[in-house]
Order: C-alpha cells, then sequence, then structure tokens
C-alpha cells in the first residue's frame, strides 16, 4: 500500500557510497605516513570534505530532498566558511606584521 | 490536497487512494491535524532535523576553529603531540562508525518498505557498532590517563612543548568527548528506535522517526570523519 511518493534509494548506492568512505579512509591513513609538506594537510582534509560529501548526499538523501534543505545545508557550510576565513585571516597572518 | 502537477504520471484513481490512505494515517494517529498529507509532514519533519544540525555544525564549528588558530601557532608541538595517538586505533574506530553509517542507511531502506525485522536488525547492528567506538575510545583515554596525557598538574611530555602540548590534549578531550557525548545520545535514540519499530508503529507510511534519527547518526559520523585526520594523522611524518 505505498502511495507516497517519497524516494527509495537502491541499496546498491548505498553499498558502493560504503566502499568508497572505506577506500577514502584506507587512502587517508596510506598517505599520512609519507611526509608532503604542506600537501599532508590539503590531501587529509580534501579527502575528508570528500567523505562528508558523500555521506551528506546519499546516506543522509540530501541529493534527492527539497532545494529548501540544499539551502539550509549549504547555508551551515557557507557560515563556518566565514567563521574560518575572517578568524583565520586574523590569526594566521600576525607573523606577516612589518611595522610597528 | 495533493498537488497534480508533481503527480501526473499516476493515474487518476490514485489520489483518492492517496486522500483514503492518509485519513486511515490521521485516524491511526501518525499525522498531525496541521498537515495536509505524509508528503508534507515528512519534508517538514526532515527540514526541522537539518535546522537542528545546523545548530550543531555552529557547536562544533567554534571547537574546529580554536584547533585551527592553535595548531597554526604551535604546528611542531601539535604534531609531536598527535604522534602519541594511537592511529591503528583511530583507523578502527573510523571504519566502525562508517560501517555503523551503512547499517542506519539500510535501517532506513527497511522502514521505507516497511520491513520490521530488517529495520530492528540493522537498528541492533549500529548500536553494536557505536558500543563498539565507545569502547575502543575507552581505552584510548585509559591509555592518556596511564601515559600522564592528561592536561593538568600531572601532565607529562617533552619538557619544549610542556604548555602547548597540553593545548592539544584539551582540544583532544573536549572535542572527542563531545562526540562520544553525541554518540551516547545516538544510541540512546536507536533503542528508543528499536522500541518504536518492536511496537509496530514504524510502518512504510510512517517512518519519519527512523529516517530523522537517521540524519543524527550520520551527522556524528561526519565530526568524526574530520576529527580523525585533524587529531589522529597530523603527527605521523617527519617526526622522531
Amino acid at each position: 500500500m505505498d502511495f507516497t511518493s517519497h524516494h527509495i534509494i537502491p541499496k546498491r548506492v548505498y553499498y558502493t557510497i560504503y566502499a568508497v568512505l572505506m577506500l577514502c579512509t584506507y587512502l587517508t591513513v596510506q598517505i599520512a605516513f609519507f611526509d608532503l609538506g604542506p600537501l599532508n594537510a590539503i590531501a587529509a582534509l580534501g579527502i575528508a570534505v570528500l567523505k562528508a560529501t558523500l555521506v551528506v548526499l546519499f546516506f543522509m538523501h540530501v541529493k534527492y530532498s527539497t532545494r529548501l534543505t540544499w539551502a539550509v545545508v549549504l547555508g551551515s557550510v557557507f557560515w563556518f566558511g566565514i567563521l574560518l576565513a575572517l578568524t583565520m585571516s586574523d590569526y594566521a597572518t600576525r607573523a606577516w606584521r612589518t611595522f610597528g | 490536497m495533493p498537488d497534480p502537477a508533481r503527480h501526473d504520471h499516476r493515474p487518476a484513481d490514485a489520489f483518492a487512494l492517496q486522500r483514503d490512505g492518509e485519513a486511515l494515517a490521521f485516524q491511526h494517529g501518525v499525522l498531525a491535524h496541521h498537515f495536509d498529507s505524509l508528503d508534507q509532514q515528512r519534508e517538514a519533519t526532515t527540514l526541522g532535523m537539518w535546522v537542528f544540525l545546523v545548530t550543531e555544525v555552529l557547536f562544533f564549528g567554534g571547537l574546529f576553529l580554536v584547533y585551527s588558530v592553535y595548531r597554526t601557532w604551535y604546528p611542531q608541538a601539535f604534531a609531536a603531540a598527535s604522534h602519541e595517538l594511537d592511529v591503528m586505533l583511530g583507523t578502527i574506530n573510523t571504519a566502525a562508525l562508517i560501517t555503523s553509517s551503512l547499517t542506519m542507511a539500510l535501517a532506513v531502506h527497511a522502514a521505507q518498505l516497511g520491513q520490521r525485522r530488517v529495520l530492528m536488525l540493522f537498528l541492533v547492528a549500529t548500536i553494536a557498532l557505536g558500543s563498539l567506538f565507545l569502547g575502543i575510545k575507552a581505552v584510548e583515554y585509559y591509555h592518556k590517563f596511564t601515559e600522564h596525557h592528561v592536561p593538568g598538574p600531572a601532565f607529562q611530555f617533552e619538557r619544549e612543548y610542556i604548555r602547548q602540548a597540553q593545548l592539544f590534549f584539551s582540544l583532544y578531550f573536549v572535542m572527542t568527548g563531545l562526540h562520544a557525548l553525541h554518540m551516547i545520545i545516538g544510541i540512546g535514540i536507536m533503542l528508543w528506535m528499536l522500541y518504536w519499530s518492536w511496537r509496530g508503529t514504524i510502518t512504510a507510511e510512517y517512518y519519519s522517526p527512523i529516517e530523522i534519527s537517521g540524519l543524527y547518526w550520520h551527522f556524528v559520523d561526519i565530526v568524526w570523519i574530520f576529527l580523525f585526520p585533524l587529531l589522529y594523522l597530523l603527527g605521523r611524518h617527519g617526526l622522531h
């Protein structure tokens, strides 16, 4: 008696996303043992962002959600970006001071 | 009334069927009187949960910001302190949480199809994996206590970094501690959902409680997805 319009995602999508997440976990641990200078942090955070995006889009069904849900999700990311960018533009640049 | 434009792929009598179904849902108390349809109720519920999760982003966001500031200021001390964490246990815990997210997604899938026994099985699996995570976390905390890596008068570390390493371990305990608290609450919610599933409250028409509990569980997983590289992997290379 299923007459509602909700989207049921096939199970194989979940299994595929799971496999990618586990592969990413393996890669990020392996990469961490090589000294790549500043690339270590970029690789670790890049993989974390990719993993989080996959969880949000597929496990949390945002890919199949309303535009209002998209706006709320992107709003939180955008706000956190403002917090980090404005604060770090101060703290990360204090050593650059050439006067005073 | 359903919006015909959205459902134009269905035969006309499907609307009558849907109205009958929703009248039934109302009788059974799963459709609140202020919603027109189960679809509308489900969308409102999901949106409400996402708004709550935004406040959680603000909550954890502040801590990630403090971490970023001190890591930028004291990179060597943070790398040396991070080196003391057990990357093997951290990796096992990451795998446990990602697997619990899969079992949670499969639980929602079973709820959508009205498969009560499968739903209960996946909820139990999710609770078990969450408990495994907390058990491993407790072992790690125990090690940190015995190694004198808990900030305070008994803290021991290389003399050069002793003050700055306490900042790292303060952040480690506060961030993983708050995350663990969220896990404990999450396990409580899953036990509650297990009871509702067992009682038969959850049906293919009314699975929103499982869906939004799942949103919470996946959010807690995402927090760990960031905590793991920032705390455990930072100090793996170029040291000692």
